[in-house]
């Protein structure tokens, strides 16, 4: 019985190195260890020994069974981990072959300079106000004192919409019928700025659209100044080109402010920037939406965008605004 | 405007210091756009006079010439044989910088050095001849700087932006007023010495203002034994500088006067001015005039005419004269006619006749009346100067309606007030004087009397917009805004960068095309023709305004692929345009989102919808499958939110991608934002998620075609408040289901809030969904 232990960790061995899979070693663990296996048979036969012997085979007899499970199990481990390499090794990717199937997309310039735009005007406590693009006379331009001669009515400037009299409809040709349209639907205090699409009738060039945007900020409150102006456009270029920008204002002419500005910002090399316009809103606009100008006064600038837009991306050419080829969208 | 120092310094003592001027000029509203040095682009060439000729021993295209530009011989190298020894001819000496920007530098040609460049007019910029070195006619010795071998006047020359509030700045004694008072320097007009001699003008003509409201004033001279011949260098020069052609002595000063003063002006022949007089009246319509320019116009009832006594049109009011009566080498009397004219007709029928002249540009600004009397002694001495002209006795001045030009109180308070300073009253008076309004005190305020060459300053405001320009706009202080606010995006505001950073993150670019569509675009797209038309657009293929993203999205699309980019992916967010609903005059304009998808199908489309559905919580979105005009008729859909139309989703129909040269099939969403963004959303509120186990079961449906896939889900989601959730995760067609069948599998997750459920509960629920599926859609479960 002794010499039948002593072959169980043999079997074990043999059968173990033998084995060349899981299912192997498991058909080697069951002729050893199964309820039909080796080791039982022999505790079947222990019962016929007297105590001595039975204690002292039952002792041989665990400790062969413990040997047996530690060659099987540590035979499993090799196995099973060789199992595991195969098949990772199996599964093996190129991973530089991945390429997404679609790129993170783009926002128009446009859109992205309106966006960042509107976040510095909402820090500055601004709200963000839009309009028709599509206007009437009255919003576009009376409203806004162009006298009834004014040549920014004229033909040559402004594009005409076939509905109601010959010249009662336009494509808006700035922004600031939306002023009329805010002031005349809130009463003051108004601090908001006006992106959108505007129109002019005019050949289209590298430095010219016919449809391009603009953005323009209106406050009107009590004792808003000439002073406000100039420090509220200064915050603004602050925040939105850098500290190293400064500004200048020069006498202009609208017929929607007075006084009126030109808007020139001062880059770091001490080169010069266009911007834009700027003003004290005109009594008569205040008068026609209905609001006192002896109470109130207020302040407006605008710039257009496209330029702001392209120039970011040193695009020189205005027409690239429109352009809807997928290499030159896809850079942004 | 253009202007020269030497002529402001008529006017004012201007330092020779043209930086400070033309940033006076800037600072003043009337900014400097361009600043030339006349005389310097002619530096480092000098005269040089010819010593020899000598053939060059590589070459036979050029030859070595030897001039003395003042040091002895040098040689140059010329490509030219036009000239002898003893010429005297222009030296581009090396160093020199060529008025075209050629830089001049000492250079070997074919083993010959050349130690400077001979000049062509072509390249002193004289004129466009190139055929030879230029030979000068001077007597100047060799060395002398070309500039003054031709008597070429240093200045220094501003072309200045005038805006339309500003007429006084229009001409140089204007500017210079201008300038002056801003430097702090002492400015006065000209004082013309006229005699007059012979009979007077009212014995010679007669004039008639038979249209006061049009013509304030109309003044008329005689000037006699005028002899016609050029003008003098001087004056040439300054016109020129300015931009105008000298013609020939008479006109010449007539534009002088014009650009010195201010004051348009015509001379007539009077000897072809028929009936002796001028009448000023509103043309008949039809009424016709050939101008100077050989043009013959036609005028209505608003314009403004000058017609000779017999009625007959000899000028256009305040725009250009007619040819009957032009100067010429034989006038030896002459009508002068100096008028003030109502701006804004002169604006308008210059505008109408799209004809702008120097003179319109000044009478449509607001001449000033009051300078008549001056102007017309500085043309008549300039006459008698010049022309040998002697002026008659007297004027012949008809009054018209001038406008009235009250004072205007301009109170102290309301200055500071809006521009934010703390000026006195005398401080405004300083400001406001020295540019001719006279003040009058009123308490603490002034009245200010407007000078009649600013017709633009007519209320408060004005005058405080001028204390600010010669205050100094850069003198006021800068303030922060200090009302306490908060800034904020509407919810519309928000909710629109949503989408677009939604569908951006799905690879898609945003596009803006033109918005403006030719006609026939729309047809094409199958949509309707009913947009609204430009009455003036630029060209008639921008000229209807789109009533969908539809026609843009799909250029956009066709031009890529002819580019070889295939399978694009856009979106854009844009204003359509459709037709005023009844009562309204402005069109019925929306907001669109639009996404097209090329090389996808329909289901891309339905898939991009119900993302932005569920970005949007709108409620209950759905697609309603439908034949929709230029989509394709089966696979299109309505997108619908409650029930409510909100937008089309599919793909187009192939027969409009045909139509725009597109191969790919095309997946298409375009919906109306407003309406998605107004429309009902789920309420922004959270359903507790149970503690307890789900239960999940699958039921597949025979259903036909016809019955919506949604439908189903929809029935099976209302049902029973433990259905969680419904899943359609398969579709299958096949033999086995028979045509125009298809099996629809939903995975149903049921859940309490409360407990475990259990295997009664569950069967419970599938017989009742399943009973319900089957009698509210006629599908059948499938075993």
């Amino acid at each position: 019985m002794i010499d039948e232990i002593a072959r169980l960790t043999e079997d074990a061995e043999r059968g173990a190195a033998a084995a060349s899979g899981l299912d192997d070693l498991q058909a080697v663990e069951t002729s050893l260890l199964g309820k039909k296996g080796a080791v039982s048979g022999i505790k079947r036969q222990l019962g016929g020994l007297d105590e001595d012997d039975r204690k002292r085979i039952g002792r041989a007899l665990h400790e062969a069974q413990q040997q047996v499970q530690s060659i099987l199990t540590a035979r499993r481990d090799e196995l099973s981990s060789a199992a595991r390499r195969e098949s990772l090794a199996s599964e093996r990717m190129d991973l530089t072959e991945v390429r997404p199937g679609h790129d993170a997309g783009h926002l128009h310039l446009v859109t992205q300079v309106i966006e960042e735009l509107e976040d510095v005007f909402v820090g500055l406590g601004f709200t963000v106000a839009e309009g028709p693009e599509v206007e009437d006379d009255w919003h576009n331009f009376t409203a806004l004192n162009f006298g009834e001669h004014h040549p920014a009515r004229d033909m040559q400037d402004t594009f005409f919409v076939a509905l109601g009299g010959p010249r009662e409809v336009v494509m808006r040709t700035h922004t600031s019928p939306v002023q009329i349209r805010v002031m005349t639907d809130q009463p003051p205090p108004i601090y908001s700025i006006m992106p959108g699409r505007v129109f002019r009738n005019e050949a289209t060039d590298s430095t010219h659209l016919a449809v391009f945007h603009q953005l323009e900020c209106l406050v009107v409150d009590e004792g808003i100044t000439f002073g406000h102006l100039a420090g509220t456009i200064e915050a603004f270029i602050h925040a939105f080109m850098g500290e190293e920008y400064s500004i200048r204002l020069r006498p202009s002419y609208f017929p929607f402010t007075e006084p009126s500005a030109e808007l020139d910002v001062q880059r770091p090399d001490g080169s010069w920037l266009e911007l834009g316009g700027c003003g004290m809103v005109h009594p008569n606009v205040l008068s026609n939406c209905g609001i006192d100008p002896e109470r109130w006064s207020g302040f407006a600038f605008g710039f257009g965008l496209d330029r702001l837009a392209l120039a970011r991306y040193g695009v020189a050419d205005l027409r690239e605004v429109m352009s809807t080829d997928i290499r030159f969208l896809s850079q942004f | 405007m253009k202007t020269l120092l030497s002529w402001l310094q008529e006017f004012a003592p201007f330092p020779d210091d043209p930086d400070l001027i033309g940033d006076t000029f800037t600072r003043l509203g009337t900014p400097v756009e361009e600043v030339t040095h006349l005389g310097d682009e002619w530096d480092g060439i000098v005269v040089a006079r010819v010593e020899g000729l000598r053939e060059h021993p590589n070459a036979d295209k050029v030859q070595l010439v030897d001039v003395d530009a003042g040091d002895g011989p040098i040689q140059i190298v010329c490509g030219a044989f036009n000239m002898a020894v003893g010429d005297l001819v222009p030296l581009a000496t090396v160093g020199t910088t060529m008025p075209g920007g050629m830089e001049i530098g000492r250079r070997k040609l074919r083993g010959e050095l050349s130690n400077g460049m001979l000049c062509s007019s072509r390249e002193l910029g004289l004129s466009d001849e190139h055929s030879g070195i230029r030979v000068l006619d001077v007597s100047s010795a060799p060395g002398t700087p070309l500039a003054d071998a031709l008597g070429v006047v240093r200045d220094v020359l501003w072309d200045l932006e005038v805006n339309p509030n500003r007429p006084d700045a229009m001409c140089v004694a204007g500017l210079a007023r201008d300038a002056a008072a801003a430097l702090d320097l002492p400015f006065t007009l000209p004082d013309p010495k006229v005699t007059p001699t012979g009979s007077a003008a009212a014995d010679a003509l007669t004039i008639d203002i038979a249209d006061p409201d049009l013509c304030g004033r109309f003044g008329a001279w005689v000037l006699r034994n005028v002899s016609i011949g050029a003008s003098p260098g001087w004056m040439q020069r300054r016109l020129l500088a300015l931009g105008m052609r000298p013609i020939n002595a008479l006109v010449d000063i007539s534009n002088y006067v014009m650009l010195e003063l201010g004051q348009p002006n015509h001379p007539y022949d009077l000897g072809l001015v028929p009936g002796g007089g001028l009448v000023v009246r509103r043309a008949r319509a039809g009424e016709q005039l050939e101008t100077l320019d050989g043009v013959v116009r036609t005028f209505t009832t608003e314009d403004l005419l000058i017609c000779d006594a017999e009625q007959h049109p000899v000028g256009i009011a305040g725009v250009m004269g007619g040819a009957s009566c032009e100067i010429s080498a034989t006038t030896t009397d002459v009508l002068l006619e100096m008028a003030w004219f109502q701006p804004w007709a002169v604006s308008r029928t210059s505008r109408r006749l799209g004809l702008r002249t120097e003179a319109s540009a000044r009478f449509e600004k607001g001449c000033d009346p009051q300078v008549i009397p001056l102007a017309a002694a500085r043309f008549c001495a300039l006459a008698a100067d010049i022309c040998g002209a002697t002026t008659a006795p007297g004027a012949v001045i008809a009054e018209g309606e001038l406008p009235a030009r009250p004072p205007v109180r301009t109170r102290t308070a309301r200055v500071n007030a809006l521009l934010g300073t703390d000026l006195s009253a005398d401080q405004i008076r300083a400001e406001l004087e020295p540019i001719g309004f006279s003040c009058a005190a009123a308490g603490d305020d002034q009245d200010v009397t407007v000078p009649s060459w600013r017709y633009d300053c007519e209320v408060e405001i004005d005058i405080v917009e001028e204390v600010a320009r010669h205050w100094g706009y850069d003198r006021i202080e800068r303030r922060a805004l200090t009302k306490e606010r908060t800034g904020r995006l509407t919810p519309t505001q928000k909710t629109r960068r949503e989408v677009r950073r939604l569908l951006k993150s799905q690879g898609l670019a945003e596009v803006m095309p033109l918005p403006f569509l030719a006609p026939g675009d729309l047809e094409r797209c199958g949509l309707e023709p009913v947009g609204i038309e430009l009455r003036n657009p630029m060209v008639a293929e921008e000229s209807i305004l789109r009533t969908s993203l539809r026609p843009g999205l799909l250029a956009a699309a066709a031009l890529n692929e002819s580019r070889r980019s295939a399978g694009v992916a856009f979106f854009e967010i844009g204003h359509v345009f459709l037709p005023a609903p009844d009562g309204q005059l402005l069109p019925d304009e929306r907001e669109h989102v639009a996404v097209l998808l090329a090389g996808r199908e329909a289901p891309a489309a339905v898939e991009a919808w119900l993302v932005l559905a569920d970005l949007l919580r709108v409620e209950a979105p759905a697609v309603t499958n439908e034949s929709l005009p230029g989509l394709h008729p089966g696979r299109s859909a309505t997108a619908t939110v409650a029930g409510s139309a909100v937008g089309v989703v599919g793909e187009i129909d192939p027969g409009v991608l045909e139509a725009y040269g597109i191969g790919e099939r095309v997946a298409w969403v375009e919906l109306d934002l407003g309406a998605l963004l107004h429309g009902p959303r789920r309420p922004e509120s959270a359903r507790p998620v149970s503690r307890y186990p789900s239960s999940d079961i699958d039921l597949a449906f025979d259903a036909p075609d016809v019955i919506s896939a949604i439908d189903v889900e929809r029935t099976l989601a209302g049902t029973d408040p433990l259905v969680w959730s419904v899943e359609l995760f398969d579709t299958f067609r096949g033999e086995q289901l028979g045509e125009g069948r298809r099996s629809l599998a939903y995975h149903v997750r049921l859940q309490a809030d409360d407990r475990t459920l259990t295997d009664e509960e569950v069967a419970a629920a599938r017989t009742a969904l399943v009973a319900a599926a089957e009698s509210e859609h006629g599908v059948t479960l499938r075993g």
